[in-house]
């Protein structure tokens, strides 16, 4: 037990300077940092949220949402369709989990079902199975109608796209607000998390985050006003709008001239006259071509503006915008115009979100948790190292050593792998300091057992470690089942926490029997050349 | 002179305490902590934090000297919001201020926030905002119960594979007294209990079930070292012989605990307070629950003969 082959003293020592090496720029001043080699990694330890500060946003979408637009559209193909081909309908709309279609002559079934099957695609299949799957499927019901329904495969396939879309736009949301490393990821079946490390206005994260920022431009509809077509009945093809500050609503033309999914650009400035803040945006060449030749159209008519179903503003059209940019003016302040152009430059959300959880944590309280944390750890390993040292005398001190390369290898380790270092994550380093020397006691109480049962030096410390070591690994190993399951159930911190337990667990294995094996077998040599009988310093 | 420091024995050796004479009036101690915890958290209950109940949490840190707690309950009290819950927390100067979850789902969580930051306004610094609606918080409970469900289970099937199953019985039972008597503590003191409380119920679990495995292991040891002694013996001495060591390693995690319970933080107190109380029960929990459940059990004590049990095998040059 206490030889050592020449290869397996290079490995450790190798093992304990690769730590050292990916620990160390951890306590460098930026100027050394900097000075190392290109060989050496330069990364330092990645903070939690609650360490460094930021938020933490967990999001959900509304899947019905994905899936409801998905209907919408698919109703309005069909009534181009059947509009296209001439044929007639009494009834049109969604029923069933799809769009159903009552036709008003049984024998124009045939062209419509022909008509309607140019819609169905397929969506994939089994290379194996040879199955074919496709979007839509059609039936004939007993009543003579057609139901067009999605096909769970194309409804899978749908949520699946549109969640990446969403987190493609929640991502081009985020990095507009020019923040640094925000992580947004996918979470279970419809969640996404948004992790924004320095960042502690939530409110501004939210106020982008929860538009859908579906923008539009409609026809304002003068045949009558909004309170006599609530009286008189809604016109067919228009309806009535809130506004934006609920001052009054509008009655606009459904049919939008052109949608906001056609803008390329869109920055906040001054009006040039009232220098009130707007948002200026450009067309890209379609977009400016329609609203060109509305605009020709409606001179001196107002339109309006439309973002999620609310009226901004509705202004009137001077002369006709030709060149494809204009802007919105809305009362703004600077800080919502700017919010408003970094949602139409990010553009619309698929599906609406709601935000489940929040955790902000301030810069200060960060950097207190920090401060607190170093201090804790720095005198709990103090106070353990004198403890050993009191306990064992040099042996003592050679755990204390190998409890020193322990806290450099767990360091260097969540260095190297980047994972995340909460404030229970030093809790939990804290924790493993202190449990880590039990290995150590376990093999010197075992040691002085031998000892006083009459066995030479070189024998006790022998069995001393042989016999100790089953119970060490028994004994972590139930430590590591509990961290497992603790970073299986948590989220953030709790996850740090057990991801500290968990690597703190195979660095002590390490350090208080492999580490302190060698420092002991050099002691033994040391102590063989000066001594005739070596007593056993513990 | 360094090289050859002699420790400083804390444990006179040949101690031998009796530790079977008390096992029937500690025993007896130990069910009725449990019950009367079980009693406590039925009574009582515990004092959810938002990240089970829902509901939002915010630490501010007054601008003008100490806080004046009063008008702070005064100024959010007007704003519909039930009644909020206003402390101090760890200095006169830092308030913690709890709102309970608000009827509406989970926009209405999400206005709370704007709505205290509407009364407060540039007065305080915002140290810290947590929200947590309706559909997490439920989320959290359950997959906080499966955890420590899910802990007690993976760690008796490891005890019971690597002994014999009445050292699965007397660990499980040790288990149970640990988290019983934590939840018991939190429910007495109505402590705030959350996510990091059960992180740490988890970490006591894996703590105790570490010494319960040590002064188990020397148990086998002895049973097979000395096959005619009683098994109370047996047990005594087994403890007695691991006592220093369970006394050195609770010492040192102790010191370590109390470190970052005093410099920690107030953040993490109430997670290093659980900690620091589970490591006791959980050291006196190996010692006198889960060693007498054998000697009330029994164990089989022929381990020689043809019948080679499973454990012996394994047990060979155990510590």
């Amino acid at each position: 037990m206490l030889q050592f082959e020449r290869w397996k003293i290079w490995t450790i020592s190798l093992l304990c300077a690769l730590g050292l090496v990916y620990a160390a720029p951890n306590v460098m001043p930026q100027s050394w940092r900097e000075a190392l080699p290109s060989w050496w990694p330069k990364e330092t330890v990645n903070l939690g949220l609650d360490l460094r500060g930021g938020s933490y946003l967990l999001l959900r979408a509304d899947v019905d949402g994905l899936k409801d637009t998905w209907l919408k559209n698919l109703e309005a193909d069909v009534r181009k369709l059947l509009r296209a081909e001439k044929i007639g309908y009494s009834a049109l709309g969604r029923a069933g989990g799809g769009v159903r279609v009552r036709l008003l002559k049984p024998e124009d079934k045939d062209r419509a079902l022909t008509a309607l099957k140019t819609l169905v695609e397929q969506v994939g299949g089994s290379v194996f199975t040879g199955q074919v799957s496709y979007n839509l499927s059609i039936t004939e019901e007993s009543d003579g109608s057609i139901l067009v329904s999605p096909t769970e495969a194309a409804l899978t396939e749908r949520v699946r796209s549109g969640m990446t879309a969403l987190i493609e736009t929640v991502r081009r949301r985020i990095d507009q607000l020019g923040t640094k490393e925000p992580l947004v990821q996918r979470q279970g079946f419809d969640r996404i998390v948004v992790q924004v490390p320095g960042f502690d206005d939530p409110k501004q994260l939210k106020d982008v985050l929860d538009k859908t920022a579906k923008l539009s431009f409609h026809e304002v509809d003068l045949s009558m006003t909004p309170s006599e077509a609530r009286e008189r009945g809604v016109p067919p093809g228009s309806r009535i709008y809130p506004s934006t500050d609920g001052t009054g609503d509008y009655l606009l033309k459904e049919n939008e001239v052109v949608a906001g999914d056609e803008l390329v650009d869109a920055q906040p400035s001054f009006d040039g006259q009232t220098s009130e803040p707007v948002v200026s945006f450009r067309f890209n060449t379609s977009g400016a071509r329609k609203f060109g030749k509305f605009t020709q159209e409606h001179v001196d008519l107002p339109f309006a503006i439309v973002l999620d179903d609310k009226v901004i503003s509705a202004p009137r059209i001077i002369s006709p915008i030709l060149g494809g940019s204009g802007q919105i003016t809305g009362h703004f302040t600077v800080e919502s115009a700017n919010n408003l152009a970094i949602l139409l430059r990010s553009g619309a959300l698929p599906t609406s979100l709601t935000i489940e959880e929040e955790r902000t944590v301030g810069a200060t309280l960060g950097s207190d948790s920090i401060e607190a944390g170093r201090i804790a750890a720095l005198i709990g390993t103090l106070a353990v190292i004198f403890f050993m040292i009191l306990a064992y005398g040099t042996f003592g001190l050679f755990a204390s050593l190998a409890l020193i390369v322990n806290g450099i290898l767990l360091f260097g380790i969540m260095t190297a792998m980047q994972s995340a270092l909460t404030l229970p994550g030093i809790a939990g380093l804290v924790l493993t300091l202190g449990m880590a020397v039990d290995a150590n006691v376990l093999v010197f109480e075992r040691i002085r057992e031998e000892l006083r049962a009459g066995k030479t030096a070189i024998r006790a410390i022998e069995s001393g470690f042989s016999r100790a070591i089953v119970t060490i690994v028994d004994s972590q190993l139930t430590t590591l089942f509990a961290g497992i399951i603790m970073f299986w159930l948590g989220s953030g911190p709790i996850r740090g926490f057990a991801v500290t337990l968990s690597i703190g667990i195979f660095t002590t294995i390490f350090t208080a029997v492999t580490v302190t094996r060698l420092i002991i077998a050099v002691w033994l040599r040391w102590a063989n050349k000066r001594q005739r009988h070596i007593v056993v310093p513990i | 002179m360094l090289l050859n420091m002699k420790g400083f024995d804390f444990f006179p050796h040949d101690l031998n305490i009796d530790f079977m004479r008390v096992k029937g009036i500690c025993f007896a101690a130990s069910i009725v902590a449990i019950i009367a915890s079980i009693g406590l958290f039925l009574t009582l209950g515990l004092n959810y934090g938002i990240d089970f109940k829902g509901g939002a949490l915010i630490e501010v840190k007054t601008k003008a000297g100490p806080a004046d707690l009063g008008d702070l309950r005064q100024r959010l009290g007007g704003l519909g919001l039930g009644s909020p819950q206003v402390q101090t927390f760890g200095a006169p100067d830092d308030v913690l201020i709890r709102i309970e979850e608000q009827p509406g789902g989970e926009a209405a969580q999400q206005a709370v926030i704007a709505k205290v930051q509407g009364a407060l306004g540039d007065t305080v610094e915002y140290r810290r905002t947590e929200v947590v609606g309706p559909a997490v918080s439920s989320e959290l409970r359950e997959t906080g119960a499966i955890a420590v469900a899910c802990s007690i289970l993976a760690i008796i099937a490891y005890v019971w594979f690597r002994f014999e199953w009445q050292f699965a019985i007397g660990g499980t039972l040790a288990l149970v007294h640990d988290v019983a008597l934590t939840v018991g503590l939190f429910s007495l003191l109505q402590l705030e209990f959350d996510l990091p409380i059960v992180a740490a119920l988890l970490t006591i679990l894996g703590y105790s079930i570490n010494d319960t495995v040590v002064v188990s292991d020397r148990i086998r040891e002895n049973l097979r070292k000395y096959k005619k002694m009683p098994l109370a013996e047996v047990l005594n001495r087994s403890i007695n012989e691991t006592l220093s060591r369970t006394i050195l390693t609770g010492g040192t995690t102790l010191i370590a605990l109390i470190a970052l319970l005093i410099f920690g933080g107030e953040v993490i107190r109430n997670f290093t307070l659980a900690m620091i109380w589970g490591v006791l029960v959980g050291t006196y929990s190996s010692i006198f629950v889960a060693a007498p459940v054998l000697d009330y059990l029994g164990v089989k004590r022929d381990w020689s003969g043809g019948n080679r049990a499973k454990g012996e095998g394994v047990a060979a040059g155990k510590a």
